[in-house]
Protein backbone atom coordinates (compact mmCIF):
# COMPACT_ATOMS: atom_id res chain seq x y z
CA UNK A 1 0.00 0.00 0.00
CA UNK A 2 1.49 2.94 -0.82
CA UNK A 3 1.83 5.86 1.62
CA UNK A 4 -0.56 8.02 2.81
CA UNK A 5 -0.28 10.72 4.58
CA UNK A 6 -2.44 12.32 6.97
CA UNK A 7 -3.52 16.10 7.26
CA UNK A 8 -5.43 18.10 9.02
CA UNK A 9 -8.37 18.31 6.56
CA UNK A 10 -8.14 14.37 5.68
CA UNK A 11 -5.63 12.40 3.91
CA UNK A 12 -3.75 12.74 1.12
CA UNK A 13 -1.94 11.25 -1.51
CA UNK A 14 1.55 12.05 -3.89
CA UNK A 15 0.90 11.63 -7.53
CA UNK A 16 4.83 11.32 -8.65
CA UNK A 17 6.63 11.09 -12.21
CA UNK A 18 10.10 10.91 -12.99
CA UNK A 19 12.47 12.06 -15.68
CA UNK A 20 15.80 9.89 -15.75
CA UNK A 21 19.06 11.27 -17.50
CA UNK A 22 20.64 8.20 -18.01
CA UNK A 23 24.01 8.51 -20.13
CA UNK A 24 24.53 6.08 -22.87
CA UNK A 25 28.03 4.10 -22.53
CA UNK A 26 29.69 5.23 -25.99
CA UNK A 27 33.18 6.18 -26.92
CA UNK A 28 32.73 9.74 -28.37
CA UNK A 29 30.08 12.32 -27.90
CA UNK A 30 26.61 12.31 -29.59
CA UNK A 31 27.41 14.88 -32.29
CA UNK A 32 31.30 14.40 -31.89
CA UNK A 33 34.29 12.68 -32.23
CA UNK A 34 35.46 13.67 -28.35
CA UNK A 35 36.15 11.08 -26.14
CA UNK A 36 33.22 10.68 -22.92
CA UNK A 37 35.29 9.36 -20.50
CA UNK A 38 34.68 10.52 -16.64
CA UNK A 39 37.36 12.80 -15.11
CA UNK A 40 39.63 13.95 -17.50
CA UNK A 41 41.35 17.12 -17.05
CA UNK A 42 38.88 20.10 -17.84
CA UNK A 43 38.16 20.88 -21.34
CA UNK A 44 40.57 18.36 -22.98
CA UNK A 45 37.63 16.23 -24.49
CA UNK A 46 36.22 19.21 -25.88
CA UNK A 47 35.70 19.43 -29.80
CA UNK A 48 35.31 22.81 -32.05
CA UNK A 49 31.62 21.03 -32.49
CA UNK A 50 31.06 21.14 -28.30
CA UNK A 51 32.40 24.16 -28.14
CA UNK A 52 29.77 25.54 -30.70
CA UNK A 53 32.10 27.31 -32.53
CA UNK A 54 30.80 28.63 -35.87
CA UNK A 55 30.19 26.82 -38.58
CA UNK A 56 30.86 23.67 -36.65
CA UNK A 57 28.07 21.03 -38.02
CA UNK A 58 26.63 17.93 -35.75
CA UNK A 59 27.35 14.48 -36.93
CA UNK A 60 25.14 11.87 -35.38
CA UNK A 61 27.04 9.02 -33.34
CA UNK A 62 25.27 5.41 -34.93
CA UNK A 63 26.13 4.03 -31.22
CA UNK A 64 24.69 6.34 -29.76
CA UNK A 65 21.24 5.42 -31.44
CA UNK A 66 21.73 1.78 -30.74
CA UNK A 67 21.96 2.29 -27.36
CA UNK A 68 18.52 4.89 -27.05
CA UNK A 69 16.93 1.37 -29.12
CA UNK A 70 18.50 -1.03 -27.04
CA UNK A 71 17.25 0.57 -24.17
CA UNK A 72 13.98 1.32 -25.51
CA UNK A 73 13.70 -2.58 -26.38
CA UNK A 74 14.43 -3.22 -22.59
CA UNK A 75 11.64 -0.96 -21.25
CA UNK A 76 9.47 -3.32 -23.45
CA UNK A 77 8.97 0.16 -25.51
CA UNK A 78 7.84 0.96 -29.05
CA UNK A 79 10.46 2.18 -31.16
CA UNK A 80 9.56 5.00 -33.18
CA UNK A 81 11.39 4.31 -36.71
CA UNK A 82 11.11 8.11 -37.54
CA UNK A 83 12.51 10.57 -35.21
CA UNK A 84 13.39 14.38 -35.16
CA UNK A 85 15.86 16.41 -33.17
CA UNK A 86 15.12 20.10 -32.10
CA UNK A 87 16.66 22.70 -30.78
CA UNK A 88 15.93 23.34 -27.34
CA UNK A 89 16.75 26.93 -26.50
CA UNK A 90 17.77 28.31 -23.51
CA UNK A 91 20.72 30.18 -22.04
CA UNK A 92 23.57 28.74 -19.59
CA UNK A 93 27.43 29.38 -19.71
CA UNK A 94 28.07 25.17 -19.55
CA UNK A 95 25.84 25.15 -22.67
CA UNK A 96 27.90 27.13 -25.52
CA UNK A 97 25.51 26.70 -28.18
CA UNK A 98 22.36 28.85 -26.63
CA UNK A 99 20.59 25.93 -27.60
CA UNK A 100 19.99 21.79 -26.62
CA UNK A 101 19.43 19.28 -29.40
CA UNK A 102 16.84 17.38 -28.28
CA UNK A 103 14.18 15.67 -29.21
CA UNK A 104 10.62 16.61 -28.46
CA UNK A 105 7.60 16.35 -30.99
CA UNK A 106 8.82 13.09 -32.33
CA UNK A 107 11.28 10.37 -29.60
CA UNK A 108 12.79 8.01 -30.79
CA UNK A 109 11.24 5.55 -28.36
CA UNK A 110 7.50 5.88 -27.45
CA UNK A 111 5.47 4.03 -24.85
CA UNK A 112 6.42 1.49 -22.74
CA UNK A 113 6.38 -0.40 -19.29
CA UNK A 114 8.52 -2.20 -16.48
CA UNK A 115 7.63 -3.78 -13.59
CA UNK A 116 9.03 -2.70 -9.64
CA UNK A 117 9.55 -4.87 -6.98
CA UNK A 118 8.09 -3.28 -3.55
CA UNK A 119 9.92 -4.35 -0.33
CA UNK A 120 6.55 -5.96 0.72
CA UNK A 121 6.78 -8.51 -2.14
CA UNK A 122 4.41 -6.76 -4.24
CA UNK A 123 4.97 -6.20 -8.12
CA UNK A 124 3.75 -2.86 -9.62
CA UNK A 125 3.89 -1.90 -13.69
CA UNK A 126 5.01 1.79 -14.12
CA UNK A 127 4.31 3.37 -17.30
CA UNK A 128 6.74 4.70 -19.52
CA UNK A 129 5.97 7.73 -21.84
CA UNK A 130 8.98 8.36 -23.83
CA UNK A 131 13.16 7.90 -24.07
CA UNK A 132 14.04 10.65 -26.54
CA UNK A 133 18.13 11.60 -27.06
CA UNK A 134 19.35 14.55 -26.33
CA UNK A 135 22.83 16.55 -25.54
CA UNK A 136 24.23 16.60 -21.91
CA UNK A 137 25.24 20.04 -21.17
CA UNK A 138 29.01 21.23 -19.81
CA UNK A 139 29.81 21.53 -15.73
CA UNK A 140 30.08 24.43 -13.93
CA UNK A 141 32.12 24.51 -10.46
CA UNK A 142 31.13 27.32 -8.68
CA UNK A 143 32.72 26.97 -4.96
CA UNK A 144 36.40 27.95 -6.25
CA UNK A 145 35.83 31.53 -6.34
CA UNK A 146 33.80 34.41 -4.79
CA UNK A 147 32.62 36.22 -7.51
CA UNK A 148 33.50 33.84 -10.57
CA UNK A 149 32.21 30.07 -12.09
CA UNK A 150 34.44 27.69 -13.53
CA UNK A 151 32.99 26.20 -16.24
CA UNK A 152 34.39 22.55 -17.44
CA UNK A 153 32.81 21.17 -21.46
CA UNK A 154 34.18 17.54 -21.23
CA UNK A 155 30.81 16.62 -20.49
CA UNK A 156 29.13 18.92 -23.23
CA UNK A 157 27.45 16.91 -26.15
CA UNK A 158 27.77 13.47 -23.99
CA UNK A 159 24.68 11.34 -25.29
CA UNK A 160 21.73 11.52 -22.90
CA UNK A 161 18.54 9.17 -22.91
CA UNK A 162 16.10 10.81 -21.30
CA UNK A 163 13.38 7.91 -20.22
CA UNK A 164 10.10 10.06 -18.97
CA UNK A 165 7.87 7.71 -16.47
CA UNK A 166 4.40 8.00 -16.38
CA UNK A 167 2.86 9.66 -12.94
CA UNK A 168 2.15 6.16 -11.69
CA UNK A 169 4.62 6.52 -8.60
CA UNK A 170 2.81 7.16 -5.00
CA UNK A 171 5.61 7.23 -2.21
CA UNK A 172 9.53 7.40 -2.12
CA UNK A 173 9.90 3.76 -1.81
CA UNK A 174 8.07 3.30 -4.74
CA UNK A 175 10.34 5.69 -6.30
CA UNK A 176 13.32 3.73 -4.89
CA UNK A 177 12.04 0.75 -6.26
CA UNK A 178 11.35 2.28 -9.28
CA UNK A 179 15.38 3.70 -10.33
CA UNK A 180 16.89 0.50 -8.52
CA UNK A 181 15.33 -1.49 -11.44
CA UNK A 182 15.64 1.26 -13.88
CA UNK A 183 19.46 0.96 -12.88
CA UNK A 184 19.38 -2.45 -13.23
CA UNK A 185 18.12 -2.98 -16.78
CA UNK A 186 20.63 -0.36 -18.12
CA UNK A 187 23.27 -2.29 -16.80
CA UNK A 188 21.84 -5.80 -17.79
CA UNK A 189 21.78 -4.02 -21.06
CA UNK A 190 25.25 -2.32 -20.75
CA UNK A 191 23.93 0.80 -22.02
CA UNK A 192 24.10 3.49 -19.03
CA UNK A 193 26.35 2.39 -16.46
CA UNK A 194 23.98 3.67 -13.66
CA UNK A 195 26.57 5.70 -11.63
CA UNK A 196 24.48 8.07 -9.70
CA UNK A 197 27.21 9.75 -8.09
CA UNK A 198 29.03 10.25 -10.82
CA UNK A 199 26.24 11.93 -12.72
CA UNK A 200 25.98 9.35 -15.55
CA UNK A 201 22.02 8.56 -13.98
CA UNK A 202 20.38 11.87 -12.70
CA UNK A 203 16.64 12.22 -11.80
CA UNK A 204 14.40 15.25 -11.64
CA UNK A 205 11.25 14.62 -9.68
CA UNK A 206 7.78 15.49 -10.52
CA UNK A 207 5.38 15.36 -7.43
CA UNK A 208 1.81 17.08 -6.76
CA UNK A 209 -0.08 15.59 -3.65
CA UNK A 210 -4.52 15.22 -3.94
CA UNK A 211 -7.16 13.82 -1.39
CA UNK A 212 -6.97 10.61 -1.72
CA UNK A 213 -10.04 9.27 -3.82
CA UNK A 214 -9.71 12.35 -5.74
CA UNK A 215 -8.93 11.54 -9.70
CA UNK A 216 -7.43 15.06 -11.15
CA UNK A 217 -3.86 15.58 -11.20
CA UNK A 218 -2.96 18.65 -8.73
CA UNK A 219 -0.32 20.65 -9.72
CA UNK A 220 3.18 19.79 -10.09
CA UNK A 221 6.20 21.13 -9.13
CA UNK A 222 9.55 19.93 -11.11
CA UNK A 223 12.80 18.77 -8.20
CA UNK A 224 16.11 19.03 -9.67
CA UNK A 225 19.51 18.08 -8.26
CA UNK A 226 18.04 14.83 -6.73
CA UNK A 227 21.24 13.07 -6.91
CA UNK A 228 20.74 9.65 -5.13
CA UNK A 229 17.85 7.19 -4.84
CA UNK A 230 18.00 8.82 -0.62
CA UNK A 231 18.16 11.90 -1.90
CA UNK A 232 15.29 11.36 -4.32
CA UNK A 233 13.01 9.98 -1.02
CA UNK A 234 14.27 12.74 1.24
CA UNK A 235 13.22 15.01 -1.31
CA UNK A 236 9.58 13.59 -1.66
CA UNK A 237 9.19 12.92 1.98
CA UNK A 238 9.91 17.29 2.00
CA UNK A 239 8.11 18.61 -0.83
CA UNK A 240 4.79 16.55 -0.32
CA UNK A 241 4.19 18.44 3.45
CA UNK A 242 5.36 21.67 1.59
CA UNK A 243 2.28 20.98 -0.56
CA UNK A 244 -0.46 20.11 1.41
CA UNK A 245 0.70 22.39 4.11
CA UNK A 246 0.25 25.16 1.67
CA UNK A 247 -3.13 23.41 0.14
CA UNK A 248 -4.24 23.03 3.88
CA UNK A 249 -4.16 26.82 4.59
CA UNK A 250 -6.05 27.51 1.93
CA UNK A 251 -2.91 28.67 -0.61
CA UNK A 252 -2.24 26.98 -4.32
CA UNK A 253 1.01 25.27 -5.31
CA UNK A 254 2.62 27.14 -8.21
CA UNK A 255 3.79 24.46 -11.16
CA UNK A 256 7.56 25.76 -10.87
CA UNK A 257 11.30 24.36 -10.79
CA UNK A 258 12.51 23.67 -7.63
CA UNK A 259 15.85 22.63 -6.18
CA UNK A 260 16.93 19.82 -3.60
CA UNK A 261 19.15 20.98 -1.39
CA UNK A 262 20.78 18.34 0.80
CA UNK A 263 22.50 20.24 3.03
CA UNK A 264 19.26 21.90 4.98
CA UNK A 265 16.88 19.03 3.23
CA UNK A 266 14.81 21.52 1.75
CA UNK A 267 13.41 22.26 -1.53
CA UNK A 268 13.69 25.56 -2.56
CA UNK A 269 11.90 27.49 -5.70
CA UNK A 270 14.70 28.60 -8.64
CA UNK A 271 12.87 32.03 -9.64
CA UNK A 272 15.75 32.78 -12.15
CA UNK A 273 13.88 29.80 -13.86
CA UNK A 274 10.48 32.00 -14.38
CA UNK A 275 11.16 31.73 -18.51
CA UNK A 276 13.08 28.11 -17.92
CA UNK A 277 9.42 26.53 -19.77
CA UNK A 278 9.72 28.89 -22.57
CA UNK A 279 11.94 26.60 -24.81
CA UNK A 280 11.30 27.77 -28.24
CA UNK A 281 11.80 24.05 -29.90
CA UNK A 282 12.40 23.80 -33.70
CA UNK A 283 13.84 21.02 -35.80
CA UNK A 284 17.13 21.85 -36.26
CA UNK A 285 18.19 22.34 -39.39
CA UNK A 286 22.00 20.64 -38.75
CA UNK A 287 20.09 17.35 -38.39
CA UNK A 288 18.30 15.19 -41.06
CA UNK A 289 15.15 13.34 -38.92
CA UNK A 290 16.60 9.86 -38.07
CA UNK A 291 14.55 7.14 -40.14
CA UNK A 292 15.31 3.66 -39.09
CA UNK A 293 14.94 -0.12 -40.62
CA UNK A 294 12.43 -2.34 -39.05
CA UNK A 295 15.02 -5.26 -39.65
CA UNK A 296 17.78 -3.07 -37.47
CA UNK A 297 15.57 -2.97 -34.55
CA UNK A 298 15.09 -6.60 -34.92
CA UNK A 299 18.93 -7.11 -35.03
CA UNK A 300 18.93 -5.66 -32.06
CA UNK A 301 16.55 -7.28 -30.36
CA UNK A 302 18.53 -10.78 -30.95
CA UNK A 303 21.45 -9.35 -29.09
CA UNK A 304 19.25 -8.37 -25.65
CA UNK A 305 20.52 -10.62 -22.90
CA UNK A 306 18.01 -12.40 -20.58
CA UNK A 307 16.84 -9.25 -18.44
CA UNK A 308 16.26 -9.03 -14.85
CA UNK A 309 12.83 -10.11 -14.41
CA UNK A 310 13.24 -12.90 -16.97
CA UNK A 311 15.92 -14.25 -15.04
CA UNK A 312 14.37 -13.89 -11.63
CA UNK A 313 11.97 -16.28 -13.18
CA UNK A 314 13.79 -18.42 -14.07
CA UNK A 315 15.96 -18.66 -11.11
CA UNK A 316 12.25 -19.40 -9.48
CA UNK A 317 11.28 -21.86 -11.69
CA UNK A 318 14.28 -23.62 -12.61
CA UNK A 319 16.30 -23.63 -9.54
CA UNK A 320 13.50 -23.57 -7.12
CA UNK A 321 14.49 -20.90 -5.61
CA UNK A 322 12.04 -17.94 -3.34
CA UNK A 323 11.58 -14.85 -4.84
CA UNK A 324 13.65 -12.86 -2.07
CA UNK A 325 16.92 -15.38 -3.37
CA UNK A 326 15.83 -14.90 -6.88
CA UNK A 327 16.16 -11.22 -6.34
CA UNK A 328 19.24 -10.35 -3.99
CA UNK A 329 20.82 -13.09 -7.06
CA UNK A 330 19.32 -10.96 -10.06
CA UNK A 331 20.31 -7.81 -8.64
CA UNK A 332 23.35 -7.76 -10.81
CA UNK A 333 24.40 -9.62 -14.18
CA UNK A 334 28.01 -10.18 -12.53
CA UNK A 335 26.37 -11.99 -9.07
CA UNK A 336 23.74 -13.65 -11.09
CA UNK A 337 26.28 -15.08 -13.52
CA UNK A 338 28.47 -16.19 -10.23
CA UNK A 339 26.06 -17.72 -8.87
CA UNK A 340 25.07 -20.19 -11.79
CA UNK A 341 28.56 -21.40 -12.17
CA UNK A 342 28.49 -22.03 -8.12
CA UNK A 343 24.90 -24.03 -8.91
CA UNK A 344 25.96 -25.75 -12.11
CA UNK A 345 24.67 -29.43 -11.44
CA UNK A 346 24.66 -28.98 -8.24
CA UNK A 347 22.09 -28.36 -5.21
CA UNK A 348 20.89 -25.36 -6.32
CA UNK A 349 19.30 -23.76 -3.04
CA UNK A 350 22.89 -25.17 -1.40
CA UNK A 351 24.66 -22.84 -3.66
CA UNK A 352 22.01 -19.87 -2.92
CA UNK A 353 22.35 -20.52 0.74
CA UNK A 354 26.35 -20.17 -0.09
CA UNK A 355 26.31 -17.57 -1.95
CA UNK A 356 24.12 -15.13 -0.35
CA UNK A 357 24.96 -15.82 3.18
CA UNK A 358 28.14 -16.85 3.30
CA UNK A 359 29.94 -15.06 0.61
CA UNK A 360 27.55 -12.06 0.05
CA UNK A 361 27.96 -11.18 3.87
CA UNK A 362 31.41 -11.43 3.95
CA UNK A 363 32.07 -9.35 0.96
CA UNK A 364 29.18 -6.64 2.13
CA UNK A 365 31.16 -6.37 5.57
CA UNK A 366 34.45 -5.85 3.75
CA UNK A 367 33.10 -3.23 1.10
CA UNK A 368 33.78 -5.45 -1.84
CA UNK A 369 31.41 -6.56 -4.71
CA UNK A 370 31.51 -9.98 -5.92
CA UNK A 371 34.01 -9.23 -8.96
CA UNK A 372 36.40 -8.52 -6.45
CA UNK A 373 35.79 -11.81 -4.08
CA UNK A 374 38.87 -13.87 -3.46
CA UNK A 375 36.98 -17.10 -4.05
CA UNK A 376 36.30 -17.97 -7.58
CA UNK A 377 33.17 -19.12 -8.09
CA UNK A 378 34.24 -22.80 -9.40
CA UNK A 379 36.09 -23.12 -6.32
CA UNK A 380 32.71 -22.01 -4.20
CA UNK A 381 30.73 -24.73 -6.61
CA UNK A 382 33.54 -27.29 -5.60
CA UNK A 383 33.18 -26.30 -1.62
CA UNK A 384 29.28 -26.68 -2.34
CA UNK A 385 30.05 -30.15 -4.15
CA UNK A 386 31.89 -31.26 -1.61
CA UNK A 387 29.18 -30.65 0.73
CA UNK A 388 26.63 -32.26 -1.21
CA UNK A 389 28.34 -35.71 -1.77
CA UNK A 390 29.15 -35.84 2.26
CA UNK A 391 33.37 -35.46 1.78
CA UNK A 392 33.05 -32.62 4.44
CA UNK A 393 30.33 -31.78 6.92
CA UNK A 394 28.58 -28.60 6.86
CA UNK A 395 30.70 -27.07 10.07
CA UNK A 396 34.04 -28.13 8.41
CA UNK A 397 32.49 -26.08 5.21
CA UNK A 398 33.15 -23.03 7.03
CA UNK A 399 36.26 -23.52 7.90
CA UNK A 400 37.33 -24.08 4.39
CA UNK A 401 35.77 -21.37 3.40
CA UNK A 402 37.09 -18.98 5.47
CA UNK A 403 40.33 -20.20 4.71
CA UNK A 404 39.71 -19.75 0.72
CA UNK A 405 38.20 -16.63 1.56
CA UNK A 406 42.06 -16.20 2.94
CA UNK A 407 43.91 -17.26 0.29
CA UNK A 408 41.61 -17.97 -2.55
CA UNK A 409 42.42 -21.85 -2.48
CA UNK A 410 40.90 -24.47 -4.00
CA UNK A 411 38.74 -26.56 -1.19
CA UNK A 412 39.66 -29.57 -2.69
CA UNK A 413 43.18 -29.72 -2.01
CA UNK A 414 42.37 -28.02 1.32
CA UNK A 415 40.47 -30.44 2.31
CA UNK A 416 43.16 -32.92 1.15
CA UNK A 417 46.29 -31.36 2.79
CA UNK A 418 44.45 -30.25 5.90
CA UNK A 419 42.92 -34.11 5.93
CA UNK A 420 39.66 -33.02 6.78
CA UNK A 421 37.73 -35.47 5.00
CA UNK A 422 34.46 -36.54 6.66
CA UNK A 423 34.88 -39.78 8.60
CA UNK A 424 32.65 -42.10 6.58
CA UNK A 425 33.77 -45.26 8.32
CA UNK A 426 31.23 -46.89 10.87
CA UNK A 427 34.00 -48.66 12.15
CA UNK A 428 36.35 -45.77 12.87
CA UNK A 429 33.23 -44.04 13.90
CA UNK A 430 32.11 -46.24 16.56
CA UNK A 431 35.78 -46.50 17.84
CA UNK A 432 35.27 -43.08 18.97
CA UNK A 433 31.91 -43.54 20.37
CA UNK A 434 33.18 -46.44 22.33
CA UNK A 435 35.56 -44.63 23.92
CA UNK A 436 33.31 -41.51 24.80
CA UNK A 437 30.67 -43.61 26.56
CA UNK A 438 33.56 -45.88 28.34
CA UNK A 439 34.96 -42.16 29.89
CA UNK A 440 31.56 -40.98 30.42
CA UNK A 441 29.53 -43.39 32.36
CA UNK A 442 28.07 -41.59 34.66
CA UNK A 443 26.44 -39.52 32.12
CA UNK A 444 25.72 -42.81 30.14
CA UNK A 445 23.26 -44.06 33.05
CA UNK A 446 21.74 -41.15 33.61
CA UNK A 447 20.64 -41.67 29.72
CA UNK A 448 19.43 -44.48 30.37
CA UNK A 449 17.05 -43.73 32.95
CA UNK A 450 15.38 -41.13 31.29
CA UNK A 451 17.16 -38.04 30.87
CA UNK A 452 17.04 -37.60 26.79
CA UNK A 453 18.51 -34.48 26.36
CA UNK A 454 22.34 -35.65 27.11
CA UNK A 455 21.88 -37.15 23.95
CA UNK A 456 23.28 -33.97 22.38
CA UNK A 457 25.77 -34.03 24.95
CA UNK A 458 27.47 -37.15 23.63
CA UNK A 459 26.62 -36.14 19.56
CA UNK A 460 28.93 -33.24 20.98
CA UNK A 461 31.89 -34.96 22.42
CA UNK A 462 31.80 -37.93 19.76
CA UNK A 463 32.21 -34.71 17.01
CA UNK A 464 34.77 -32.91 19.34
CA UNK A 465 36.49 -36.41 19.41
CA UNK A 466 36.73 -36.50 15.65
CA UNK A 467 37.80 -32.83 15.31
CA UNK A 468 34.42 -32.09 13.49
CA UNK A 469 35.20 -34.96 10.62
CA UNK A 470 32.52 -37.34 11.67
CA UNK A 471 29.54 -37.85 9.63
CA UNK A 472 26.41 -35.92 11.96
CA UNK A 473 23.89 -38.73 10.74
CA UNK A 474 26.00 -41.76 11.29
CA UNK A 475 27.04 -40.43 14.31
CA UNK A 476 23.46 -39.96 15.10
CA UNK A 477 22.36 -43.36 13.84
CA UNK A 478 25.19 -45.28 15.68
CA UNK A 479 25.09 -43.23 18.67
CA UNK A 480 21.33 -44.10 19.39
CA UNK A 481 22.32 -48.27 18.80
CA UNK A 482 24.85 -48.54 21.25
CA UNK A 483 23.12 -46.28 23.78
CA UNK A 484 19.84 -47.80 23.28
CA UNK B 1 1.13 47.81 -31.68
CA UNK B 2 -0.98 44.67 -31.00
CA UNK B 3 1.05 41.44 -31.10
CA UNK B 4 4.69 42.91 -30.21
CA UNK B 5 3.36 45.10 -26.92
CA UNK B 6 5.91 45.93 -24.90
CA UNK B 7 5.36 43.28 -22.21
CA UNK B 8 6.40 41.25 -25.16
CA UNK B 9 8.79 42.74 -26.54
CA UNK B 10 11.00 43.03 -23.41
CA UNK B 11 10.48 39.35 -22.65
CA UNK B 12 11.69 38.45 -26.54
CA UNK B 13 14.79 40.30 -25.61
CA UNK B 14 14.94 38.86 -22.09
CA UNK B 15 14.57 35.18 -23.86
CA UNK B 16 17.37 36.20 -26.37
CA UNK B 17 19.70 37.51 -23.52
CA UNK B 18 19.45 41.08 -25.69
CA UNK B 19 19.49 44.42 -23.79
CA UNK B 20 16.92 46.83 -24.91
CA UNK B 21 16.28 50.04 -23.62
CA UNK B 22 12.79 51.07 -22.40
CA UNK B 23 13.66 53.81 -25.04
CA UNK B 24 14.24 51.59 -27.84
CA UNK B 25 11.02 49.08 -27.11
CA UNK B 26 8.24 51.08 -28.86
CA UNK B 27 10.85 51.01 -32.26
CA UNK B 28 12.33 47.43 -31.76
CA UNK B 29 8.88 45.96 -31.45
CA UNK B 30 7.60 47.91 -34.62
CA UNK B 31 10.48 46.25 -36.65
CA UNK B 32 9.29 42.86 -35.22
CA UNK B 33 5.80 43.31 -36.15
CA UNK B 34 6.90 44.32 -39.67
CA UNK B 35 9.12 40.92 -39.79
CA UNK B 36 6.02 38.81 -38.36
CA UNK B 37 3.81 39.88 -40.95
CA UNK B 38 6.08 39.47 -43.45
CA UNK B 39 6.10 36.08 -42.37
CA UNK B 40 2.80 35.41 -41.89
CA UNK B 41 1.84 35.85 -45.52
CA UNK B 42 2.80 32.19 -45.57
CA UNK B 43 -0.02 31.50 -43.63
CA UNK B 44 -2.51 32.37 -46.84
CA UNK B 45 -1.14 28.73 -48.16
CA UNK B 46 -3.60 26.26 -47.55
CA UNK B 47 -1.70 23.36 -45.97
CA UNK B 48 -4.43 21.07 -45.28
CA UNK B 49 -3.13 17.58 -45.24
CA UNK B 50 0.46 18.34 -45.91
CA UNK B 51 2.73 16.87 -43.81
CA UNK B 52 5.18 19.35 -42.37
CA UNK B 53 8.43 19.39 -43.48
CA UNK B 54 11.70 18.53 -41.32
CA UNK B 55 13.99 18.83 -44.26
CA UNK B 56 14.26 19.52 -48.01
CA UNK B 57 16.41 16.64 -48.72
CA UNK B 58 15.33 13.31 -49.37
CA UNK B 59 18.40 11.77 -48.58
CA UNK B 60 19.07 9.45 -44.71
CA UNK B 61 20.64 10.87 -41.59
CA UNK B 62 24.07 10.44 -42.02
CA UNK B 63 25.89 8.39 -39.05
CA UNK B 64 29.08 8.60 -37.79
CA UNK B 65 31.16 5.55 -36.21
CA UNK B 66 31.62 5.38 -32.65
CA UNK B 67 35.35 6.54 -32.38
CA UNK B 68 37.69 9.09 -30.45
CA UNK B 69 39.35 11.27 -33.31
CA UNK B 70 38.31 14.48 -31.96
CA UNK B 71 39.33 17.02 -28.77
CA UNK B 72 42.77 17.15 -26.81
CA UNK B 73 42.91 20.54 -27.84
CA UNK B 74 42.17 22.68 -24.86
CA UNK B 75 43.83 25.98 -26.01
CA UNK B 76 42.07 26.04 -29.24
CA UNK B 77 38.84 25.68 -27.09
CA UNK B 78 39.96 28.28 -24.52
CA UNK B 79 41.42 30.76 -27.24
CA UNK B 80 38.38 33.15 -27.37
CA UNK B 81 37.56 32.95 -23.89
CA UNK B 82 37.65 36.00 -22.07
CA UNK B 83 39.01 34.55 -19.10
CA UNK B 84 40.73 31.02 -17.92
CA UNK B 85 42.40 29.67 -15.58
CA UNK B 86 43.90 26.37 -15.44
CA UNK B 87 41.81 24.52 -18.36
CA UNK B 88 38.17 25.64 -17.29
CA UNK B 89 36.65 28.87 -19.06
CA UNK B 90 35.76 31.65 -16.21
CA UNK B 91 32.88 33.89 -16.13
CA UNK B 92 30.71 35.73 -13.60
CA UNK B 93 29.24 33.58 -11.17
CA UNK B 94 25.78 31.86 -12.04
CA UNK B 95 23.90 30.33 -9.58
CA UNK B 96 21.19 29.66 -7.80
Amino acid sequence: MAEIIRGNTGDWEMVIGLEVHAQAITESKLFSGAATAFGAAPNTQVSLVDAAMPGMLPVLNMKSVEQAVRTGLGLNSKINLYSVFERKNYFYPDLPQGYQISQYLHPIVGEGEIEIDLPNGEVKKVGITRLHLEQDAGKSIHDQHPTKSYVDLNRSGNTLMEIVSEPDLRDGIEVGAYLTKLRMILRYLGTCDGNMDEGSMRADVNISVRKVGETEYGTRCEIKNVNSIKAAQAAIDYESRRQIELLEDGGSVDQETRLWDPAQNVTRSMRSKEDAHDYRYFPDPDLLPLELEQGYVDDIKKTLPELPDEKKHRFMDSYGLGAYDASVLISSRSRADYFETVANDRDAKLAANWVINELLGILNKDGKTIEESPITSENLGKLVGLIEDNTISGRIAKDVFAEMYESGADPEKIVEEKGLKQVTDTGAIEAIIDKVIADNQDKVEQYKSGKDKLFGFFVGQVMKESQGKANPQMVNELLKKKLS
Amino acid sequence: MSVMDQNTVRKVARLAQIEVQDSEIDAVGKKLEGIIGFVEQLSEVNTDNVEPLSSVNDIPCPLREDVTNDGGIVDKVLKNAPDSQEGFFVVSKVVE
